[in-house]
């Protein structure tokens, strides 16, 4: 018997080895299942929104009935039964609005704890967890259960809520800037999230600031049958910088769900926003493939000033399907974009994820990074696209795609599409695709490695361009969940 | 002391299978340094990756111990933990993880197995830097990916700088005079000598008398056609320098 063989029998015996699968026991308020005008008046109601907000969601619900599902990516699924859903659901007491950390159901302090995720704000300022402080807003099922820090962010003039509260103590800001990157009608999905957006993180830093902490966002989705529809929107006034990071992940249930959000950024004059997600949804069954999370998020950044600049990084392990392209829309003069993206398949899960950019203003550059890594049976797609419209002189791309398959029953597959309106513009592209060798495991393993510790490493050299992109803060994690994802994975 | 008993192995072919130890037997006492030259073909390589515990290669009869331990019965990480190591012919590149890492990675895989502390990163550096300083190799090279851009030279000294961080109780050395230079051949020598002593075991596996030079053996066997079919003091090496090996492919015939 080989040594993989092996390897994968021992890791179905650890069947379940997704770490972040457990279920939290606690009671939740849900809206009834289905979905109709009257669920997305409930929702709105919930959230005590003004009326030109649940104007918003009604007139995207009715675009939505219309809208064909977008078909043109490489995943496969069945069609999806909109009514068989909950769009509603916060644990109890945890519905009327965020509370301070201290009136928060301990048990759901302890279940972003579990996962790893730093929410003693005291003990963190007091130095008893050896961390740099990092702000986070926790949103569990459909609602934001806390914000950390929110007060330190407050003296520096940034504002970190939940946009349930935006929507509440901002409207000026919310009704400027929600849809305006992200159309309701922009695709299905972003439509649906339009109509039932339940909650979300709201970032807006103030002119000329550098804003003083990481600030992440964790979504965790929790009940049965429930849908996740976030809604983050980060504005950068003038001069100012944010680094932004969220985390996902949900229990190992055998029905699959649906996870639509939407993320928005706009980036004003000379500022600068860097986004960073480990993605880590459950991924679904490792042998049949049954469950898991359907991720299907629309991402979009608008450099709208001049020297602007939007950085996407994201690492992909989880969901069963992924349907993602963190986008970023060149709008002023000598503005940049970027994107850094590590994707991970392994078992049945489909990934068809990557970017667009769209060069609108002069000397405008952007820069793609994508690292696939494919393994068991799953199926790993690269769609990107590079735009350059006619008054974008003097634009520049540049592109690298690799593909890394692990075993012969997986797929690796890239899809750039060019399209070039302007003379001046200069674009390259290097794509290439290869295989973990078996000389690489026994090298390592002569070291003293086990194969899944071989397998981590390489990968991580592999990915290690796009995991260097990472906040400090994450990046060891990040590497962790490398090795993890990727367990059971020769074949 | 590594006692290898009647070894024969397989390997799966294109042409079918294919036997390529036909029995094995060597024993080497703490301390001694065996050499085994041979033709191309004879089955050298082969025999480094059987000890190795590569999955290519179907073990169908004999055995083989260290200090007493079935090395068949452990996978190839464990071997290492066990205290067996294989410098490479053809070190292998990996690209995005650098040397340090690298080595903190291997190290502390084998200290872990063994049920040791593991190292920090400062005390793995400390090493690091020792070991690089012993070998005259430049730190800079830590900061490299494993072999990637590597000469000839640099590959086989990190082979040596590794064995030197890992200090196995027996060390296979697969050709590595293959592709070197005199100079640094010598350099590869003086790091094989340095780490010479009585308690630790080296096969070196050569096809030229050439190596022999600088890491004297206290034993010579000649491998052809998948066999020992002599086995003798230094001047073996030189007999065969002189004559060849074709007296031997005939009396393995």
């Amino acid at each position: 018997m080989s040594v993989s063989e092996e390897t994968i029998r021992t890791v179905s015996d650890m069947a379940g080895k997704y770490e972040a699968g457990f279920v939290t026991d606690i009671e939740s308020d849900k809206a009834p299942k289905g979905l109709s005008e009257d669920i997305v008046r409930f929702i709105s109601a919930k959230k005590k929104e003004p009326e030109w907000m649940l104007e918003w969601r009604l007139k995207a619900y009715r675009r939505w009935l219309e809208m064909p599902e977008p078909k043109w990516s490489k995943v496969d699924f069945p069609e999806i039964d909109y009514q068989d859903a909950y769009y509603y659901s916060a644990p109890k007491g945890a519905g009327d609005g965020p509370k301070t950390l201290a009136d928060v159901d301990p048990k759901l302090l302890e279940t972003y704890e579990k996962l790893g995720i730093p929410v003693r704000e005291q003990e963190i300022l007091a130095g008893v967890q050896e961390r740099a402080p990092v702000a986070v807003d926790m949103v569990f099922d459909s609602v934001s259960v806390a914000t950390t820090f929110k007060e330190k962010l407050k003296e520096a003039g940034v504002i970190f809520c939940s946009i349930s509260e935006a929507i509440q103590d901002h409207p000026e800001l919310v009704k400027k800037y929600i849809g305006s990157v992200v159309p309701p009608a922009d695709n299905k999905h972003a439509c649906l999230n339009s109509a039932v957006f339940t909650d979300g993180s709201f970032v807006y830093i103030p002119e000329g600031v550098r804003c003083p902490m990481e600030l992440s966002t964790y979504f965790r989705i929790n009940e049965l049958n429930t849908g996740q529809f976030e809604r983050t929107l980060i504005i950068a006034d003038k001069g100012s910088y944010v680094s932004y990071l969220e985390g996902c992940t949900a229990p190992m249930r055998d029905e699959n769900q649906l996870h639509a959000a939407v993320v928005e950024l706009v980036a004003l004059d000379d500022a600068e926003i860097k986004y960073s997600t480990v993605q880590n949804w459950y991924p679904g069954d490792f042998e049949t493939g049954q469950g898991g999370i359907y991720n299907f998020v629309t991402k979009r950044g608008l450099c709208e000033g001049r020297n602007s600049k939007i950085s996407w990084t994201q690492v992909e392990t989880g969901s069963a399907i992924t349907w993602k392209y963190p986008s970023c829309i060149l709008k002023g003069d000598n503005s940049q974009g970027e994107f850094y993206s590590v994707a991970i398949t392994n078992g049945k899960q489909q990934a068809d994820t990557g970017t667009k950019m769209i060069h609108m203003g002069k000397n405008t550059k952007s820069r793609i990074i994508s690292k696939g890594i494919s393994a068991g049976h799953s199926d790993n797609t690269y769609r990107g696209m590079v735009k350059i419209l006619p008054k974008a002189e003097g634009a520049r791309n540049f592109t690298v795609c690799d593909s890394l398959l692990i075993g012969d029953q997986c797929g690796a597959h890239t899809v750039p599409y060019i399209e070039s309106r302007n003379k001046s513009a200069n674009l390259e592209h290097e794509a290439t695709t290869s295989k973990i060798g078996e000389d690489q495991l026994f090298y390592c393993m002569q070291r003293g490695l086990s194969e899944e510790e071989a397998i981590a490493l390489i990968v991580n050299g592999f990915a290690r361009e796009v995991m260097q992109k990472l906040p400090m803060e994450f990046a060891v994690e990040a590497q962790k969940l490398v090795g993890i994802s990727l367990e059971g994975s020769v074949g | 002391m590594i006692t290898i008993k009647d070894l024969h192995a397989h390997v799966d072919t294109d042409d079918g299978d294919v036997e390529i130890l036909k029995g094995i037997s060597l024993e080497i006492p703490e301390g001694e340094v065996h050499a085994i030259m041979g033709p191309n073909g004879s089955g050298k390589s082969t025999l480094s990756y059987v000890l190795a515990g590569r999955e290519d290669y179907e073990v169908t009869d004999g055995s083989i111990e260290l200090n007493g331990e079935d090395l068949l019965e452990l996978e190839p990480e464990e071997r290492a933990a066990a205290g067996l190591f294989l410098a490479f012919q053809y070190p292998v590149e990996i690209p995005g993880v650098n040397m340090s890492t690298f080595l903190k990675t291997s190290l502390n895989s084998i200290r872990k197995q063994r049920g040791e502390e593991e190292l920090d990163a400062l005390a793995l550096l400390k090493l690091m830097k020792t070991k690089c300083a012993e070998l005259g190799i430049s730190d800079e090279m830590m900061k490299r990916a494993v072999n990637v851009g590597f000469s000839g030279g640099e590959k086989k000294r990190n082979e040596v700088l590794q064995m030197a961080m890992l200090e196995p109780k027996f060390a296979v050395l697969d050709e590595t005079d293959s592709g070197l230079d005199i100079d640094a051949l010598k350099i590869v020598a003086d790091g094989v000598n340095s780490m010479r002593s009585k308690d630790r075991s080296f096969l070196v596996i050569t096809h030229y008398q050439r190596l022999l030079d600088y890491i004297k053996p206290d034993v010579v066997h000649v491998m052809a056609k998948g066999k020992i079919v002599k086995t003798g003091g230094p001047e073996l090496a030189l007999e065969l320098e002189e004559k060849g090996y074709s007296e031997f492919l005939e009396d393995a015939a």
